[in-house]
């Protein structure tokens, strides 16, 4: 098991460097420059040139991508932003504690909510507490958050005026981002965890608890529950990393500073050295949010354990 | 009820009801299982074989109804019952093992918990190192070593999962128990070892056993009394001798012998029986065998068979007359 956590952790060094490979390729692909986004459509193509030599813009490619991966694995720096000459983690790294505070509030709502709702419409198939939770799931699926999110801004801050409509001042101005973000997953929640619910209730195991005289509650809970949650875990983990990328919409609609918002202004910009070190972050939160979910699997399941302690090296 | 016997069904019917169709999966069958005997319950896939068992442990699906006659043990009718009495019998008086190994354990509980569960159910007051023990005793009795309680299933064979599956149903030492193709699943050297280890602890537990398989030669092996299925009824049915020896059997149970390869045989193919089974939503009004059988009269399409009975052997066919002798007349 230990070698096969730090496999994964080793695991993340070519991530990490293909991540940053990816994202220099396809910026170099995209017409504009640093240069003329900082100075304005007024400024001389001199200076503009100038500047975007100095920032170090105009290197090729590799050269650009190598010097980069040198400064960061010799020093550990993360380069230094085009637009505010600040070195980037101190712009990157709260804005991406924003993201997370948010996306573990969301991912807390959806599985709280979820989950539960979905085994509750898989025990009582067929009978109001199935169809009720069940077509709403449905609906809000279908919704994009973005219409979701004006809808919740439109209600709760306009019409009844309850709610702070942008930023993350006080407590409460938290809760309408997050719910942005956590009920489509809550209702995708519910499908899954029906779905999967619905296939271990009619396992042959099941049937051979019920033959030894055990409660429909002990069939429910002890053997189809275990069963059941093991592919919904991985969801919430899919869920997690589907958060933190996904967060910009809701960032954006309820001006939230996040990570995801950042990333997208950035590009206006070419502020590559933002760019790149938020993708890093993302991926490597991702990296262990997987691995995590990999380790409680292994805890629920002894077939992966197995396996696992199998793997060598 | 007959004192002699432990189990007697009367008159079960059972349908499985959805918005669409009604299945009549059984219909009216009568079996009769002696104390410390072995029913064999025969026929094709599709006969309704594990509905008939699923009825006596009362597990259908939940489309399944049985809509009359009743299931007597020990003198109970378990129709009757109300659930959670139900549930003391299952798994203590009377327990299944079910076709599917593979699928049958829950693969995320160690196999020694999974046979301590049955016994924590039905001893309630059995202390932890009790309960232990006897899953050690009950694994060492299917012939797997007590120290492999702790292991998963995955980390076990077909044939040992069915050991362990047996040793759950056996674990309360149960009055009857209902093996449902037990050995279907398994390849041929380990089924004949697991059938073996079934009939052993049989005998030594004095357990009463419905055995349903599709299988003739392990009727032949470890049953007293066979039944043949057929679309929902009892065709045939008597002591090993009258169906493996009389010379007066319905057709269908001909057509069974018939579809076994013989070895001494010269070359010859084995005989299929043509034809499916009747469509269970839509049963013919007559004898149920007549769309396939080959003495098909008139009065087949029409009148549905009565019982013909002569000592222990009971036939339902119209080549018969109500004592089992052939009506030598009307065919031909």
């Amino acid at each position: 098991m230990y070698r096969y956590i730090v496999k994964r952790i080793l695991f993340l060094i070519p991530t990490i460097l293909g991540v940053a490979f990816i994202i220099y390729f396809v910026l170099n692909l995209t017409p504009g420059n640093p240069g003329r986004s900082i100075l304005g459509a007024n400024a001389s193509q001199e200076a503009v040139d100038q500047l975007n030599e100095e920032l170090g813009y105009n290197d090729p490619l590799l050269v650009k991508y190598v010097n980069y991966m040198k400064k960061l694995v010799l020093e550990g720096d993360f380069g230094t932003s085009y637009f505010t000459k600040q070195p980037v983690m101190n712009e990157v790294l709260p804005r991406f504690w924003v993201t997370l505070q948010l996306s573990i509030i969301g991912i807390i709502i959806s599985t709280l909510v979820g989950v539960p709702l979905g085994m509750l419409t898989a025990v009582k198939q067929y009978s109001a507490w199935d169809y009720i939770p069940s077509i709403l799931a449905f609906l809000l699926a279908a919704i994009p958050s973005f219409v979701l999110g004006m809808v919740l801004l439109l209600v709760f801050s306009l019409k009844l005026n309850l709610l702070p409509s942008y930023g993350l001042d006080t407590w409460d101005a938290y809760i309408m981002p997050s719910l942005c973000m956590a009920i489509p997953i809550t209702a995708f929640n519910v499908r899954f965890t029906k779905s999967s619910m619905l296939e271990s209730i009619r396992a042959d195991y099941i049937d051979t608890a019920r033959a030894k005289g055990a409660t429909e509650r002990t069939v429910i809970w002890k053997h189809a529950l275990k069963n059941a949650l093991l592919p919904v875990i991985t969801n919430i983990g899919l869920n997690m990393g589907g958060l933190i990328m996904g967060a910009v919409v809701s960032e954006r609609l309820f001006s939230v500073p996040g990570i995801g918002a950042l990333i997208v202004d950035r590009i206006n910009y070419k502020d590559e050295p933002v760019i790149i070190a938020g993708t890093i972050v993302i991926s490597i939160t991702f990296t262990i949010i997987m691995l995590i979910v990999d380790i409680i699997y292994a805890y629920v399941d002894p077939r992966i354990k197995a396996k696992y302690t199998r793997i060598k090296g | 009820m007959n004192e002699q016997n432990i189990l007697e069904i009367k008159d079960l019917s059972v349908i499985y009801k959805t918005d669409l169709e009604t299945v009549k999966a059984v219909n009216g069958i009568n079996i009769a299982i002696k104390k410390k005997s072995t029913f064999g319950l025969v026929g094709e896939t599709g006969a309704g074989k594990t509905t008939t068992a699923r009825s006596i442990i009362r597990l259908l699906p939940k489309v399944g109804h049985v809509t009359g006659g009743s299931i007597e043990f020990e003198g109970q009718n378990l129709l009757d019952l109300p659930e959670d009495e139900m549930r003391t019998y299952r798994g203590n008086k009377i327990a299944m093992v079910f076709q599917d190994p593979m699928t049958s354990l829950n693969p995320v509980m160690s196999v020694g918990d999974q046979i301590a569960e049955t016994i924590k159910i039905h001893n309630p007051h059995l202390s932890k190192e009790d309960v232990e023990k006897r899953v050690e005793d009950t694994l060492a009795m299917v012939g797997i070593l007590p120290s492999r309680k702790i292991d998963y299933p995955h980390q076990f064979s077909g044939g040992m999962k069915q050991r362990v599956i047996i040793a759950i149903a056996l674990a309360c030492e149960p009055d009857l128990l209902i093996a449902d193709e037990p050995t279907t699943a398994l390849d041929v050297t380990i089924q004949a070892q697991v059938l073996m280890m079934i009939k052993d602890l049989r005998d030594r537990l004095g357990t009463s056993m419905l055995m349903i398989t599709h299988d003739l030669g392990i009727v032949a092996k470890i049953c007293d009394d066979v039944g043949v299925m057929y679309a929902g009824e009892i065709v045939e049915s008597g002591t090993v001798q009258d169906i493996f020896e009389g010379k007066n059997h319905h057709p269908y149970t001909e057509g069974l012998f018939g579809s076994i390869p013989d070895l001494k045989a010269t070359a010859k193919r084995p005989q299929a029986i043509p034809g499916l089974m009747p469509d269970p939503t839509n049963l013919p009004e007559g004898c149920v065998f007549v769309e396939r059988c080959k003495y098909a009269m008139d009065i087949c399409r029409k009148e549905h068979p009565q019982l013909s009975v002569s000592g222990t052997h009971k036939l339902c066919c119209h080549l018969f007359d109500e004592n089992g002798n052939r009506k030598e007349a009307n065919h031909g």
